[in-house]
């Protein structure tokens, strides 16, 4: 796929840095949307570079800020500790002395409230590029850049007739798909599938795909809060 | 019709097509994204307004959360007018102030462009700023210039890279320096050849740049680099308009860069673990800073 324009003049974020910053929004904003729901406790165990200069360059605070589906460029990024204390986050950033994942920026996200707990583990692999490696005790591959593409999350049956029913779902809808990326759960037998739109999808459109037959839920990475 | 990913590719279009650089990049991005002409060229407008916001709050003189910066550019504009017997051109210590502004904005959690990178986000934007204010050209014109620095960055992404992690920081201000040389370049009617030489110019003289900042932060050497390397690309804009040709092509120039990045070890490849970084000073800040992160320990 050839690069866009502006994928060099950008992305819109604010700073200090693409990848422990912009980055580490855009983990928080996974791990949000894996969640399922509204998180009560917010949980960070910060690896490698991650651990060293998270004050310096505010991942701790953009971390939070994701989980808070704050967009890169949201201003409030600077904020998101009284933020989180005004919505009744509960929040907890562990140095990890010991980086056992292979990559130097890496975070396991720890989300809980009284119906669920996820746990996911990313890195942030330079330039606001991410991915996702687990994803509840379950190897993914996820990859994703900051402030880049509207993805919905889908997780659905591994059954190719719920797969084959999303794609016309879309087109009708006049939004085109740019990529596809899929990662089989262990432990549940579903498939997750992250899919990078042209275009946003609305609340009522999410929520009809989620009807279709043998989709468990449809998560946006886009709505976020107004800023 | 517009696809290019080399500067021989992107000249050659220039040529068939009748148009300047940015007048291809335009096109390339219609093409490849689906989107309107006006809905593209509002997202390059976008920008330009987001680092204009970002100078004025760089200028403000905030102090970052270590720091380090935070008052340089300010610094800068309170000397311009007492400087006696400046060395720089007035416009050229402009440039320079922007830029800095502009990554001090960045440094304390401002909104920035990251162009072509966060780290190296100022020279760009430092440049072309400077020389509207000075010389009064309209925004329709700016707008073409970014769009000419971004077909370079482009080409130094598809053949090498833009990222430190990879390519130390001549794949970063490297990469801003040639892509605003290029820029200056067009907004003075130079072909497209000769934006091209002063790309190459430019980036020739980034070659073997370390990236090794002080606590693993993009600030310092990063902020004042931004400034530095603004003046850079303003003289390697002059000796292309002059009629200096670069010996090596842009694309050479670039698989030069690629080149260098892999033979670059990875302490100077932001990892903070040579030069600056290690230096006395530098690990007394780092480990300064460490202790702020000291509450969160387990």
């Amino acid at each position: 796929m050839p690069l866009s324009i502006f994928d060099i003049a950008g992305p819109i974020m604010v700073g200090p840095s693409s990848s422990h910053t912009a980055g580490a929004v855009k983990l928080g904003q996974i791990a949000r949307a894996l969640f399922h729901g509204t998180p009560i406790t917010a949980e960070f165990h910060l690896y490698g570079s991650f651990a060293e200069v998270a004050k310096g360059h505010a991942t701790d605070r953009a971390l939070l800020a994701g989980v808070m589906k704050f967009r890169t460029k949201d201003l409030r990024l600077k904020d998101a500790f009284k933020i989180a204390k005004q919505k009744n986050l509960k929040y907890k950033f562990i140095i990890e002395k010991q980086n056992p994942y292979s990559h130097p920026n890496t975070v396991k996200i720890y989300l809980e409230n009284k119906e669920r707990c996820l746990e996911t583990i990313g890195s942030s692999i330079g330039g606001g590029n991410i991915a996702v490696t687990n994803i509840n005790g379950s190897e993914v591959h996820f990859t994703g850049q900051a402030g880049k593409y509207f993805s919905i999350i889908v997780s659905h049956e591994n059954k190719p007739e719920v797969f084959s029913v999303i794609t016309p779902f879309l087109t009708k809808l006049g939004i085109g798909i740019i990529n596809i990326q899929t990662s089989l759960m262990a432990e549940n037998g579903k498939v997750i599938r992250i899919f990078d739109l042209d275009n946003k999808l609305t609340l009522e459109q999410v929520k009809e795909m989620e009807k279709l037959k043998g989709i468990e839920f449809v998560r946006a990475m886009h709505k976020v809060s107004k800023s | 019709m517009y696809f290019f990913k080399t500067a021989n590719q992107l000249q050659k279009l220039t040529k068939k097509h009748n148009l300047p650089i940015s007048g291809v990049c335009l096109r390339y991005e219609i093409e490849f994204s689906g989107k309107t002409k006006n809905r593209v060229i509002s997202r390059m407008a976008e920008r330009i307004k987001i680092s204009k916001d970002s100078i004025k709050r760089g200028l403000a003189a905030k102090k970052s959360l270590s720091g380090m910066t935070g008052g340089i550019a300010k610094t800068l504009q309170k000397a311009l007018p007492r400087i006696k017997k400046m060395y720089l051109s007035k416009v050229m210590y402009k440039a320079m102030m922007y830029a800095i502004a502009n990554n001090e904005n960045n440094a304390c959690m401002g909104r920035i462009v990251a162009f072509p990178t966060a780290g190296a986000a100022g020279v760009i934007p430092g440049v072309l700023i400077a020389v509207q204010e000075e010389y009064g050209y309209r925004n329709k014109e700016i707008i073409k210039a970014m769009f000419n620095a971004a077909a370079i960055g482009l080409i130094i992404a598809e053949n090498a890279t833009l990222s430190a992690a990879q390519g130390g920081c001549q794949a970063e201000i490297g990469a801003s320096s040639a892509m605003a040389a290029s820029a200056l370049t067009e907004l003075r009617k130079g072909s497209p050849e000769v934006c091209l030489e002063a790309a190459s110019l430019a980036l020739k003289n980034t070659l073997g740049l370390a990236c090794d900042p002080i606590a693993g932060l993009v600030e310092v050497p990063c902020v004042k680099r931004n400034g530095i390397y603004a003046a850079m690309a303003m003289t390697a804009s002059d000796m292309a308009v002059a009629g200096v040709k670069s010996i090596v092509p842009f694309d050479e120039v670039v698989l030069a860069m690629k080149n260098i990045s892999g033979i670059m070890p990875s302490q100077i490849r932001e990892t903070a673990q040579g030069g600056l970084a290690t230096t006395e000073t530098g690990l007394k800040i780092k480990n300064k800073l460490a202790s702020l992160m000291k509450k969160y320990e387990k």
